[in-house]
């Protein structure tokens, strides 16, 4: 992985990375990327992924309204907030 | 009263040898005495304690008969507490109070049991050593220049060091598992889908599950009799009926056949293998039998652990954005910056590794090579133990490679870190249950032993740990309260 | 010069009529004060966990069904992951290499043929919130209510030849949603939300050319001129020795043009995978069958019904197939109408239509019914009324003066027929014009009609105007 791989991951990932630290991480997820590798090496022809530990299907539920207005009490705890809406800087539409 | 098991405290307090208050003051000094020291816990909910305590002497007192009402445990900072803030011991969190509670909460305040606090652990979960925390590393009381294991650490301690009576952890690689063997305590990991992921706050989705850490497999028996069961709210939870996980405990072993696979024993260190060969010859003394097993591609686990958790953790830690709860960066220039900024504060270097590895394994190009080559080959090892469990009742071997390391020794080179779960991690690849038991020592430190059921045969590995647990005392040793 | 064949294909957002969203239990009513509707899991708080509403599951199914398409018996729900305010998780929940809904096709009647236009495939998704970008003195404002709101993403062929045809196939399939009552279509609100990619190819050539997707444009008009002006657009860059650049534009209906996005076209790379939180979605047999023995007449069947039951001439058949609520209408007036479908049809898409339009609201909400309706088509054919004086009823119902005989009698606008009440009014009407009367039997025949219309006016309309006529001419 190189510079610009870092980056590029680290602005998908929306982490910011100084210049800095660039060569640490450069160097770790180097080292982690080669050494998960290794499963290319595992013979995997005619084998369907396994994206789930259970087996069954998904249960649905009801159509039912069963959640109220508690904007109140989740935005108690929100950073930024005014007349019921979260503040965020600047979106350009 | 701190040394009884949770079916002796149930007995002293049906007996009214000491009242829940005093039961619950009792560990709440504990806390007091030896928290500073080892770090265990993150929230003390003193008061709220003291108040469930009283009201559960009430209760008692007007006859109320649920075995666990009254008898305190702790909840791993990861499950969220309604009122009572839930940090998962990360900065991004440091402020969070979950306006709900995580099933299994809610399942043990049902059941009457009084929260003491909520406990240490690596952020996130993710760490083998509890050194990942934004609230500092919890102290292994063996040895307290060690680590006590992770990410389930705090719990791991704070039972081992009798703070409380049990705890939950959660383990999605070996989090339960891992510290329990470095503490001496017992750890169960359920089946994925036996336990309520709901309000458990999400690493890797596929492999998280709770569990409770105890200083008994039937403690742990209770606990689970608690915290198993369907719950709407969780999609991949499973609805089939929750045995008595006390049931059979006491089932005879006689004819039972213990699985070993040898790729488990192949770079083991001799005093480690010692220790599970003791461990085995018991079992062959109550008349169990002995077969080695092959587990190929078990030895892919680690590489594709760090391919499958990652990928998850990158897409479940995108909601820190610092928008709607939690740690948000300070004056912000534009919508890029509030992101960037907040995560790369809020974070710490251990979760930003994972997030990146997982963004990447994603990302567009890698996607096959990587993710779904690792799901490939996830259920490659799911079918290894499908195979084995044709033939055996239950796999056994080491917890981990080594007793506790040093604090400081693997942390700045992840891989080795990751290695320390090498024994633990194929069980949540292929979502089975096991359970770490106390082993014995080398030297003056602990180590544990793996056994591994196949899917819901939790009361099966709960009958071989109580088993092994009435014919030796290694659980019973607690560590020497130094300072 | 060279000729331009356009291509098109058009992405649709529906927004499935569920009471509750696609993953949790809180409300998709429109309209609530911001973040009301907004519960821990769509709001993405740590620990909560999604669970599929079956109701959109049912309906996405439905759709399938009537398109004739392929259930998916497994189809998987992943991740979308990117960043936005609007999207509290970081990533939409959506299904992406196996989507519900593979392959199906819609029966559009264009220029007077009928065409099929291919439909690639149709997935549920959840919605996301909204930005609110005034008022918050340089910050943007987040509403959360609609996140969660279960969507089916239906996915065309790029079939359609012109804008005038993407705009028939978008009307047809807005107007089968309804009728599947999977949507309430209403554009302005969004529930109906509609990209279109356009492309334009050499006429003869098979291979496609580089399309733009022109996003979120919300109404039949825009889409037609977005198309239209995009067309032109690429012609002109083509025509220019340019090339066309692969891009998402917006429509700007101020200006009729497409610009550019901005700032959306940094790299995408959404990292689609499994979403672990959810199962992959089974449906057997016995679920579709039941969805599809709940599927009412579809609207090209209705319409083909409606020529043949009714002897409707095609335009009649679709205005009237157009909703289910109007068809369900005319089919009751016609039924008190003892069967006068033509004139049934005529009132309905004549004055009640008219009214309709002028109190702004849809066939729902009409202050007739269509009881009254067709009472007042009966009485118009047995000859009870006239033509003219039902106008008159029409009003009156619509004003809600009572049923259509009770206005007739309180009125008194009973036709009148028998000759001696009419010769009364005639002797009274020549009495009142002796001149004019006198010309026109001097053979002034253009006198005619003013004294039947003088007889009309003397009866308030209600002389039957054959009888005034047979009257008038013998006594010439």
């Amino acid at each position: 992985m190189d510079d610009a791989e870092v980056k590029k991951i680290s602005d998908l990932a929306r982490l910011a990375v100084s210049e800095n630290d660039l060569p640490l991480y450069r160097t770790q997820l180097s080292n982690i990327v080669h050494f998960v590798e290794k499963i290319a090496s595992a013979e995997t022809g005619g084998i369907s992924p396994m994206a789930h530990p259970v087996s069954s299907a998904l249960r649905m539920r009801e159509d039912c309204i069963t959640e109220g207005d508690e904007r109140e009490r989740f935005q108690s705890i929100a950073p930024s907030v005014e007349a019921g809406f979260y503040l965020v800087p600047q979106v350009i539409p | 009263m701190r040394d009884k098991t949770l079916l002796e405290l149930s007995r002293a307090l049906a007996a009214k040898e000491f009242s829940c208050l005093e039961l619950t003051q009792a560990y709440l000094k504990q806390i007091e005495t030896r928290n500073p020291i080892l770090n265990a816990f993150i929230s003390v909910t003193k008061e709220l304690a003291l108040e469930t305590a009283s009201a559960a002497d009430t209760r008692r007192a007007k006859g109320e008969a649920l075995p666990l009402l009254g008898i305190p445990i702790s909840h791993k900072d990861i499950l969220c507490t309604q009122g009572v803030k839930t940090t998962c011991g990360s900065k991004i969190l440091h402020n969070f109070i979950a306006p709900y509670s995580a099933t299994v909460v809610k399942r043990f305040e049902q059941a009457g049991m009084i929260l003491l606090g909520k406990t240490n652990l690596d952020e996130f979960a993710m760490g083998s050593s509890n050194e990942n925390s934004f609230y500092g590393p919890v102290k292994n009381p063996w040895d307290m220049e060690r680590v006590p294991g992770g990410s389930s650490g705090g719990s791991a301690v704070a039972v081992a060091a009798r703070m409380t009576p049990a705890a939950t952890g959660t383990d999605t690689g070996g989090s339960i598992r891992q510290p329990a063997a470095l503490t001496n305590t017992t750890g169960l990991k359920p089946t994925y889908g036996r336990v309520s992921r709901f309000g458990l706050v999400a690493f890797a989705s596929s492999l998280d599950q709770a569990g409770p850490i105890t200083a008994t497999a039937e403690d742990a028996a209770l606990l689970m009799n608690v915290m198993a069961g369907f719950d709407e709210k969780d999609s991949t939870s499973v609805d089939i009926p929750v045995p008595d996980y006390t049931q059979d405990l006491s089932k005879a072993l006689k004819g039972k056949v213990i699985g070993i696979p040898k790729i488990f024993f192949k770079d083991l260190e001799p005093t480690m293998a010692l220790r599970i060969e003791a461990v085995i010859s018991a079992y062959q003394k109550m008349g169990a039998v002995v077969k080695d097993i092959d587990l190929p591609n078990v030895s892919f686990s680690v590489p594709v652990y760090y391919v499958i958790a990652p990928a998850e953790c990158s897409s479940n830690l995108a909601r820190y954005d610092g928008v709607r709860f939690g740690y948000r960066a300070k004056a912000p220039k534009d919508l890029y910056d509030l992101y960037t900024r907040t995560r790369a504060e809020g974070f710490g270097p251990e979760v930003k590794r994972r997030i990146m590895i997982g963004t990447y394994v994603l990302s567009s190009g890698y996607y096959d090579a990587y993710y779904l080559k690792a799901q490939k080959v996830r259920q490659l090892i799911r079918q290894d133990f499908q195979k084995a469990f044709e033939t055996v009742d239950i796999i056994l071997g080491p917890t981990t490679p080594t007793p506790a390391f040093k604090l400081g020794d693997k942390i700045q080179d992840p891989i080795s870190m990751y290695l320390s779960d090498i024994y633990t991690i194929a069980v949540n690849l292929a979502g089975l249950p096991a359970i770490s038991i106390p082993a014995g020592f080398i030297g003056h430190l602990p180590v544990g032993v793996q056994m591994i059921a196949n899917y819901f045969k939790e009361d099966r590995l709960l009958n071989f740990a109580h088993q092994y647990q009435q014919v030796t005392d290694w659980h019973k040793k607690r560590p020497k309260e130094t300072s | 010069m060279n000729k331009w064949e356009p291509v098109i294909g058009l992405e649709v957002h529906v927004q499935l009529l569920t009471r509750s969203k696609l993953f949790s239990g809180a409300s998709t009513q429109y309209g609530a004060a911001p973040n009301t509707q907004a519960c821990a899991v769509d709001l993405g708080f740590p620990g909560v966990l999604p669970v599929l509403n079956q109701a959109a599951v049912r309906m996405a199914v439905k759709l399938g069904v009537a398109i004739g398409a392929e259930i998916n018996k497994r189809s998987i729900f992943a991740r979308k992951n990117y960043f936005y305010p609007d999207l509290p998780k970081g990533y939409q929940i959506s299904q992406y290499e196996h989507p519900i809904v593979k392959g199906g096709f819609l029966e559009i009647m264009f220029e007077g043929e009928s065409k099929r236009i291919g439909i690639t495939r149709a997935h549920l998704e959840e919605d996301a919130g909204k930005s609110v970008h005034e008022d918050f003195h340089g910050s943007s404002g987040i509403d959360l209510n609609r996140a969660g709101t279960p969507l089916l993403e239906i996915v065309s062929e790029p079939d359609l030849r012109s804008a005038k045809e993407a705009v028939a196939y978008l009307k047809a399939l807005h107007t089968l949603v309804r009728y599947l009552a999977i949507c309430d279509g209403n554009m302005q609100e969004g529930s109906f939300r509609c990209d279109a990619n356009v492309s334009i190819r050499r006429e003869g050539d098979k291979k496609l050319g580089t399309r733009t997707e022109i996003k979120n444009v919300n109404s039949f008009r825009f889409v037609e001129k977005a198309i239209d002006y995009e067309i032109k657009r690429q012609s002109e860059v083509l025509e220019s020795g340019g090339v066309v650049v692969q891009e998402t534009r917006l429509y700007d209906s101020d200006q009729n043009e497409t610009r550019p996005m901005r700032g959306k076209e940094e790299a995408h790379d959404y990292r689609y995978f499994p979403d672990p939180d959810l199962l992959p979605l089974e449906l057997d047999e016995v679920f579709i069958q039941s969805v599809k023995t709940s599927l009412p007449e579809l609207p090209g069947d209705r319409r083909k019904r409606f020529m043949s039951d009714y002897q409707l001439k095609f335009y009649d058949a679709e205005f009237l197939t157009e909703s289910r609520e109007l068809a369900d209408f005319y089919e009751k007036a016609v039924l008190t109408a003892k069967g006068e479908a033509k004139l049934t049809a005529n009132w309905i898409m004549g004055d009640l239509s008219a009214a309709l339009n002028k109190s702004n609201v849809d066939i729902t909400k009409s202050l007739v019914s269509p009881e009254a309706l067709g009472d007042l088509v009966a009485r118009i054919v047995d000859g009870t009324i006239s033509g003219k004086i039902a106008k008159t009823v029409f009003e009156a119902l619509w004003s809600g003066e009572g049923s259509v005989d009770e206005i007739i009698q309180k009125r008194n606008l009973k036709q009148v027929t028998e000759p001696s009440a009419i010769e009364a009014i005639l002797d009274k009407v020549i009495q009142d014009n002796p001149k004019l009367w006198q010309s026109l039997k001097g053979g002034e025949e253009k006198l005619f009609g003013f004294f039947v219309g003088q007889v009309m006016k003397a009866s308030r309309g209600r002389a039957d105007p054959e009888q005034v006529n047979k009257l008038l001419k013998k006594r010439l």
